[in-house]
């Protein structure tokens, strides 16, 4: 069977037409009509890694190369990553592939992260042969029981007949509400039966499913009125605005209602950084007034964000004095943490509009003011020392600091785990949405380079800088291989302290400085880069930086930079564990 | 305050739900008390019935968590007085000491209970009723030498319900009606909690 034959007859067999008529079938493998359902999906780019029981449909890849790429990874949770990087800066679903036992076990942690972090994804796993489940076989695993609480939906197809629905249901489950990722479990005999197909049908509804509420015009009044009456509003949001790609809209909102807003981890980048109404960031390492102003404001707007404990701190200090009015996809959001007066449920591309039109033109000159005041206060006790260091030892703020004035913040910034990540997000200047990709939720170190490898395939034409901890870098620094591989055009930064400087952090906080395993040594980067034919530096004074950094924004290919940072710098205002938002140390 | 709920789930027949429903319990740490699959008035959608003990906000997250599970159509909460319940108990006694005794006659009677099967060496009876009345059961028999004893998991039929036949309809159609997206927040303290 040639697969360009299939593929054009698909094709033509999915039109609206055709499939009221009769249907003709053709006889596919089960792994032809996986490849068909990512053909039709749109899916350009495959993130995987073979292995016994996904041969057959790795097989049938070989004569589909010309039409997907698959990017061939060295670890499989490399794969997720990479998938969910890809996913997070196109806006598109990553797929993976991964052989069955410890390929699809090494999935969990990306399922896990995309699950928190809600990015669509789709996973497809081999399987043992039907007849072999249960029997323990080589490299059987129970991969659907295992991803369980880490996925949105998942699916194990004993029989290739189901292969064309079930993936139809897994991209449009992974896409539509609020995403997540999808695995599908294929038995080997599955992949290799031939059956009757019949094209392949998008799926655009599941009856027990609603990914997306009917909005309801009472609660819009409702929230209306009371921003309306508000004398000290607020605005958090979080990434509903940029799955909802209602980027516009919620411009749109805030600028006629004049109230400032501020972003949780994963919402940066929604509004440009220096959006006049843009006051910063909120949580355990968020700016200074968005923490304290979160406990004197009157209204409480939440767009699109979940409340999570490192936004909130202490939940029975966090906004009591106002109304909150909680606008999200997710119905298991509203009063999951923080008690809403009004819920607005719905997807905020329609709601927001709706919103904006009931909502009087305002400004709110000296509520914002205080902002400014305590953007102030942060400038002169944090900000500008950690941006333009006094002493001789380098900061983390003050690489962030050259690469906005070389990429104008135009750039695609991916980021690790740790202080660097808190450092690059408070830092790091954004003018387009989704151009900030990191693991907010699950906090996964080795997240940031393979999370770059895939953003660099989701958004080519941009510059992808990873910015990850010496810890971190570790953690998947295999995926180097990839990157020599693919060519990708990768900009790796590594802001090294030579500790786990996050734990060191707290023990130094929290545990008087009895520093337990943080002491973590690197191997010679620019070797090991070097070793996978990685052009590469290491800095360590500061008047090599800034041209380092332009070296690596200019390389023509992948580039490593390393700079060695100080050791013991610690990343501040920060929110102590157990205190209230208004509780924010300033050092 | 903790108490007994009775959470009810309209699902799609899917292997591997129980286990997804199941979980959201145990990752709660919440132990559940009894659980019923069946059929439903519907054909083709199944009806997990699912007893717990824990405090109203509680609860309300976990169904609002499972009724987001993809293949669950709809859950909801009830206390005991919204709900009439059931549970069906066998006892297996020996049959000798209960032919030689009259009184259990009329212990059985009072307690409602049947004979499912009588044979020589044991004698099987059923009884339905809440968990007290099974419980007196036992209490009664056991002098009689109760070998075997079983409980069924509570099923139960929410008193304030019109059953799901219309509310399906909605959700075959593309886009729901408002029924279906009814919201709890601001739709007056309903009775049932509903998506």
């Amino acid at each position: 069977m040639n697969a360009v034959e299939v593929s054009s007859q698909g094709a033509v067999r999915s039109s609206q037409e055709e499939s009221q008529a009769a249907k003709t079938t053709v006889k596919v493998t089960g792994s032809v009509a996986v490849l068909e359902a990512c053909l039709a999906e749109g899916v350009t780019t495959i993130f995987g890694y073979p292995g016994g029981a996904i041969m057959p449909i790795y097989d049938a890849l070989y004569d589909y190369r010309e039409k997907l790429e698959h990017i061939l990874v060295r670890h499989e949770q490399g794969a997720t990553h990479a998938a969910q990087g890809y996913a997070r800066v196109s806006g598109r679903t990553g797929i993976v592939f991964a052989t069955s036992g410890p390929g699809a076990t090494n999935l969990v942690t990306g399922l896990a992260d995309a699950m928190i972090d809600s990015t669509p994804m789709v996973c497809i796993t081999g399987q043992v042969f039907a007849h072999l489940l249960c029997t323990d076989a080589f490299q059987e695993t129970d991969v659907i029981n295992i991803t369980t609480p880490v996925t949105k939906w998942n699916y194990q197809v004993t029989d290739a007949s189901e292969i064309p629905s079930v993936l139809a249901k897994a991209f449009y489950i992974a896409k539509s509400g609020r995403p997540g990722p999808v695995l599908i479990d294929i038995t080997k005999n599955a992949q290799l039966q031939l059956f009757d197909y019949a094209g392949y049908e998008k799926c655009n509804h599941i009856r027990s499913y609603r990914p997306k509420p009917l909005v309801r015009k009472e609660y819009i009044d409702e929230a209306a009125k009371l921003i309306n009456a508000a004398e000290r509003p607020f605005v958090i949001f979080g990434q509903g605005v940029i799955l909802g790609r209602a980027e516009k809209e919620f411009k749109a909102f805030i600028e006629k209602s004049g109230i400032p807003a501020a972003w949780t981890i994963l919402g940066l980048s929604a509004l440009p950084t220096d959006h006049p109404l843009n006051v910063g960031m909120l949580g355990m390492h968020g700016n200074y007034g968005p923490n304290v102003m979160t406990n004197q404001c009157d209204v409480l707007i939440a767009i699109g964000m979940r409340f999570d404990d490192r936004v909130t701190g202490r939940l029975d200090k966090y906004a009591k004095q106002a109304k909150v009015i909680h606008l999200d996809i997710d119905p298991s959001e509203i009063d999951k943490n923080v008690k809403t007066t009004v819920a607005v449920w719905g997807d905020c591309k329609e709601t927001l509009p709706l919103l904006t039109e009931k909502i009087e033109s305002k400004v709110y000159p000296q509520w914002l003011q205080k902002f400014k005041d305590y953007q102030l206060e942060e400038e002169n006790v944090v900000i500008h020392e950690e941006l333009n260091p006094s002493t001789e030892i380098m900061s983390m703020g003050e690489v962030i600091r050259i690469l906005n004035e070389l990429t104008g913040g135009d750039a695609v910034i991916v980021t690790d785990v740790g202080q660097h990540q808190m450092v690059a997000c408070r830092y790091a200047q954004f003018t387009q949405s989704k151009s900030n990709i990191t693991s907010g939720g699950l906090g996964t170190m080795g997240f940031g380079l393979p999370a770059g490898i895939g953003a660099k395939f989701g958004a080519p034409e941009r510059t992808v800088v990873s910015i990850i901890g010496d810890g971190g870098i570790q953690m998947t620094i295999q995926e180097f291989g990839t990157i020599m591989q693919s060519n990708v055009n990768l900009k790796i930064l590594i802001l090294n302290n030579r500790f786990l400087g996050m734990v060191r952090q707290w023990q130094q906080l929290f545990h008087e400085r009895r520093y337990s395993f943080v002491d973590i040594q690197s191997p010679d980067y620019v070797q090991v880069a070097k070793g996978y034919g990685i052009a590469g530096k290491s800095v360590d004074k500061r008047e090599d930086l800034a041209g380092a950094v332009k070296e690596m924004i200019e390389h023509p290919g992948a580039f490593l930079l390393e700079v060695m940072v100080g050791k013991e710098n610690n990343v501040f205002p920060m929110v102590p564990q157990g205190c209230g938002v208004s509780e924010i140390r300033l050092k | 305050m903790k108490q007994e709920y009775t959470i009810t789930v309209y699902t799609e027949n899917q292997i591997g739900l129980l286990n997804r429903i199941a979980i959201m319990f145990s990752r709660r740490k919440i132990n559940i008390e009894s659980l019923n699959t069946s059929p439903s008035e519907v054909e083709g959608i199944h009806r997990f019935t699912i007893l717990i003990h824990e405090v109203e906000d509680v609860v309300k997250k976990l169904v609002r968590q499972i009724e987001k599970q993809v293949d669950v159509l709809k859950a909801y909460y009830n206390t005991n007085d919204e709900i009439v319940w059931q549970e069906l108990a066998l006892y297996k006694v020996p049959t000798e000491v209960i032919a030689e005794k009259a009184k259990v006659e009329r212990l059985l009677r009072e307690h409602g209970a049947r004979a499912v099967v009588i044979r020589r060496d044991y004698t099987i009876f059923e009884t339905s009723g809440h968990r007290e009345e099974t419980d007196k059961l036992i209490t009664v028999l056991e002098p009689f030498g109760l070998i075997e004893f079983v409980r069924s998991a509570r099923v139960a039929i929410i008193k304030n319900s019109a059953g799901f036949h219309e509310k399906l309809k909605e959700f075959e159609y593309r886009e729901p009606g408002e029924d279906v997206v009814e919201n709890e927040y601001l739709a007056k303290q309903q009775e049932v909690f509903s998506m």
